[in-house]
């Protein structure tokens, strides 16, 4: 009697370690706000639907396009792309997955706040039968599918009637969830932890995914985030500071892996407020002045690439010989050529809270500056405070970071370089004030070019015509740093925007 | 003492108005909450209707009295992240925080007492002066190091206590969320109420040992010596009741150097309490979120101290309340 007791008792502690060894205990520097994935467009909200709905399509490795929940797609004109979906697949909350969702969810991402602006492009969706749909874009545009990339489908019939979008309110879709994708949710404390389960009717089968659980814990400072790993409380971190970087990769049983991404850091020049940038020669002896790659190696610690233009080498319009540039007496010569030999005095303002380093970068700038006489009076701002000056564009030189959206360069220069123009949104963030007409028509004539080799002529025009006139000073694309166990192959799963695609995460057997 | 009570009720109603005046100008110098609700794509005029629709565009004094109006029922405002009434967020983290004080407090009581009278009756003995050494060395290390160095000797080097997080927690009678009763919920309190209790341990210490050595040549104590009493009454409750006096005051002031500890404490161990809360809420510029906090922990300081006025009536009857204290 005992004995057998025992030997159940055995077994159930055996089944029950095997259980517990597909728990991914993860901490990452956020958590979604809001369970609505149309409330925020943020990292972290992208990240959160990769778990609990399903993409149309997504990007893969190689920067492809991946079919999920649309199994193929056809483009009937410049205007129109059909899409074919999966058949027998099924929400979270037990209702049958169609196109009328697609349709629904397509309608609502062109009213959300944040997501309207990239959707405005889509003019209307038609549904052909259950399982095809066609998008109608407003204009002839080449990025149709990449914006496609954010349509995750949402549960038509659970959402239906209190479905409204309230930037930080309390509504139906912030609360409650219901998608196709590999995880739902279990349960939730916002800030502190979330805990999600594989979802048991999951379509794709195929997926070599064995998590069965997944417990979220944001951390957000740098060294509890590592000690949490070290110390094996979590299997899987993001993001590692670049000082911690070799410690982490010294440490036994934990893999670094790391993947430049495509978010650019950069400094403006205001010429609104400087006459002396006005000057193309002063902008130019700056580019040279500021040492990109040593920025890089000494205080990146080598993790991010070294830029001298806007688009990384995955967009269209990278250029390939352009190289971030250093050569200090020549730029001492173009400060003396522009008449500016003894220097000039300027403000810059700088995050020290929102990039990496943001406020050593800074520092070292402005030392690399005071080397061809241009004295900064330098000024670092916690985040909140610092984007509410960079609208009113405050300092004559300030920093920015963008991620291009549509994971195209057009998104950088319609942003950053085109000239301001408040009703199209075009020039949001140029805070140089640099408005060059022709760049502006190669940037609208890029957004509707169907023809695949002018566009990227095109685009790759705008971004010599932006490092000939030196319009800013690009310093580097950052790098994505994951840590994990060793038995937690994330380097299958991870990519360069940051959404893990933890459906397919595996994890091996000890 | 009820006059004394009264008096100080309205003492209190005073701190509060102050404290809520300041709390609430902060507001809109800490940044721009607009700014951190919406994606940098969203135009100037979805961020205008935003913004009045918050009512962040009428002046100082018509949004204070706003305020202040909702205030005094109860109400101080919702949280723009979490979505709720800002009372109702830091009550729920009250639990781990006041946990965390606990431990740390019953730490210091434990740990600081014994060590305190053992410096004083006995200052040559090597173990006395061991005490004074580490203690001033206690006081001079910014706790976040001490935070730090304990996470990695214990979480990370010998693997015995985790490093951050509450752990399992248990309800009690569906209101309190307690860490206390459970084998994994009191290993995860282990590193953070130590470091907290390390922080503010050496000042009880020099205080305990300070005080009892100056009580020891008083005049008592002398003839309770030559009036035959045993040792340990002479020490524990002849001159230790007397030391606590100075000790129950300081104590009140340390209670909110306490509160901002757990701040630093928290953020380090990623305790979910009200520090780590209102960190957070910093960060975000959940501006409701953090006035709350501060007029909250305010009371608490207030209360505390009231407390303390009273505590020290108890342990000194010469101290006569009505005429103290003002």
């Amino acid at each position: 009697m005992n004995i057998k007791v025992m030997i159940a008792g055995c077994l159930a502690l055996l089944l029950l370690s095997k259980a517990s060894a597909s728990t991914l205990r993860m901490a990452f520097n956020a958590d979604p706000i809001s369970l609505d994935p149309h409330e925020h467009l943020s990292e972290g909200t992208l990240q959160f639907s990769h778990l609990v709905f399903d993409p149309l399509l997504r990007w893969n490795k190689q920067g492809q396009f991946e079919s999920r929940l649309a199994t193929k797609w056809q483009r009937l004109d410049s205007r129109t792309i059909r899409f074919y979906l999966r058949q027998n697949v099924t929400f979270h909350s037990g209702n049958k997955f169609s196109a009328n969702d697609v349709a629904y969810t397509i309608n609502r991402l062109k009213i959300s706040p944040d997501f309207r602006a990239m959707f405005d492009t889509i003019d209307s969706t038609s549904i052909i039968d259950d399982y095809t749909i066609d998008v109608h874009a407003t204009t002839p545009n080449p990025l149709l599918l990449n914006i496609m990339t954010y349509v995750f489908p949402m549960d038509k019939t659970f959402y239906k009637d209190q479905d409204q979008i309230i930037k930080y309110g309390e509504t139906f879709a912030s609360r409650n969830v219901s998608g196709t994708g590999p995880f739902t949710l279990v349960s939730r404390e916002l800030g502190s932890r979330m805990e999600l389960k594989r979802s048991p009717a999951y379509w794709d089968t195929k997926s070599v995914g064995n998590v069965d659980q997944i417990i979220l814990t944001p951390i957000r400072a740098d060294s509890t985030r590592l000690a949490a790993l070290l110390s094996g409380d979590v299997d899987f971190i993001f993001p590692i500071s670049p000082i911690d970087i070799e410690r982490t990769k010294r440490a036994s049983g934990i893999q670094v892996v790391t993947l430049p991404s495509t978010r650019i850091l950069l400094l403006h020049m205001n010429q609104n407020r400087r006459e002396e940038f006005q000057d193309i020669r002063v902008r130019k002896a700056i580019n040279l002045a500021i040492n990109q790659s040593l920025i890089v190696e000494k205080i990146q610690k080598g993790y991010a690439t070294p830029a001298g233009q806007l688009s990384s080498d995955r967009f269209l319009g990278y250029v390939k010989n352009l190289k971030p540039e250093y050569d200090l007496a020549k730029a001492l010569e173009l400060m003396k050529e522009a008449g500016y030999e003894k220097g000039f005095r300027i403000s810059m303002m700088a995050p020290n809270n929102r990039y990496l380093n943001d406020e050593k970068i800074a520092q070292a700038i402005s030392a690399m500056l005071a080397r061809i006489n241009i004295t900064v009076d330098l000024k670092t701002l916690p985040k909140a405070q610092y984007f509410k000056e960079f609208n009113n564009k405050t300092a004559d030189i300030m920093m920015l970071g963008w991620l291009s959206d549509t994971m195209d360069s057009n998104n950088l220069f319609e942003f950053i370089i085109a000239c301001q123009d408040v009703e199209t949104g075009f020039g949001a963030y140029n805070a140089s004030e640099y408005c060059n007409h022709s760049i502006d028509e190669n940037i609208k004539q890029a957004n509707r070019e169907m023809n695949p080799e002018r566009r990227i002529r095109l685009l790759q025009q705008i971004e010599q015509a932006v490092y000939n006139d030196s319009v800013v000073v690009p310093l580097y694309w950052q790098q994505l740093t994951w840590a994990a166990k060793n038995k937690v192959r994330i380097q299958d799963i991870v990519n360069d925007q940051n959404y893990p695609y933890l459906g397919d995460l595996v994890i091996e057997d000890e | 003492m009820l006059i004394f009570l009264l008096r100080r009720l309205i003492q209190a109603c005073f701190v509060m108005i102050i404290i809520s005046v300041i709390s609430f100008a902060i507001q809109g110098n800490l940044g721009d909450p607009i700014q951190q609700m919406v994606s940098v794509t969203a135009s100037q005029d979805e961020r205008n209707q935003l913004r009045e629709s918050l009512g962040l565009n009428d002046n100082f004094i018509n949004q204070y009295w706003r305020f202040a109006k909702k205030a005094v029922q109860g109400d101080l405002g919702t949280s723009f992240y979490y979505k709720k009434p800002v009372l109702e967020v830091i009550f729920q983290k009250v639990p781990a925080t006041l946990e965390l004080a606990f431990c740390a407090i019953l730490l210091i009581i434990f740990v600081a007492t014994p060590c305190g009278v053992l410096a004083a009756i006995k200052p040559k003995n090597p173990i006395s002066r061991l005490i004074m050494i580490v203690s001033s060395i206690g006081l001079s290390v910014p706790i976040f190091i001490v935070a730090i160095f304990m996470v990695y000797f214990f979480s990370i080097e010998w693997n015995v206590a985790p490093s951050f997080g509450r752990g399992e927690t248990t309800e009690i009678l569906g209101l309190w969320e307690s860490g206390l009763f459970t084998k994994d919920g009191l290993s995860h309190l282990l590193l953070p109420s130590l470091s907290l209790a390390i922080a503010l341990m050496p000042i009880f210490i020099r205080l305990i040992r300070a005080e009892m050595m100056e009580v020891l040549q008083s005049e008592y104590i002398r003839f309770a010596w030559s009036k035959g009493l045993s040792t340990p009454r002479i020490y524990f409750i002849h001159a230790l009741k007397n030391t606590m006096l100075p000790i129950i005051t300081v104590g009140g002031i340390q209670a909110g150097t306490l509160v901002a500890y757990t701040i630093l404490t928290e953020t380090i161990f990623q305790w979910p309490g009200m520090g780590f809360l209102f960190m957070d809420a910093v960060s975000r510029v959940d501006t409701p979120l953090i006035s709350a906090y501060l007029i909250v922990v305010g009371g608490m300081f207030v209360m505390t101290n009231t407390l303390v006025d009273l505590v020290y009536g108890l342990v000194n009857p010469t101290v006569r309340l009505a005429s103290h204290g003002i």
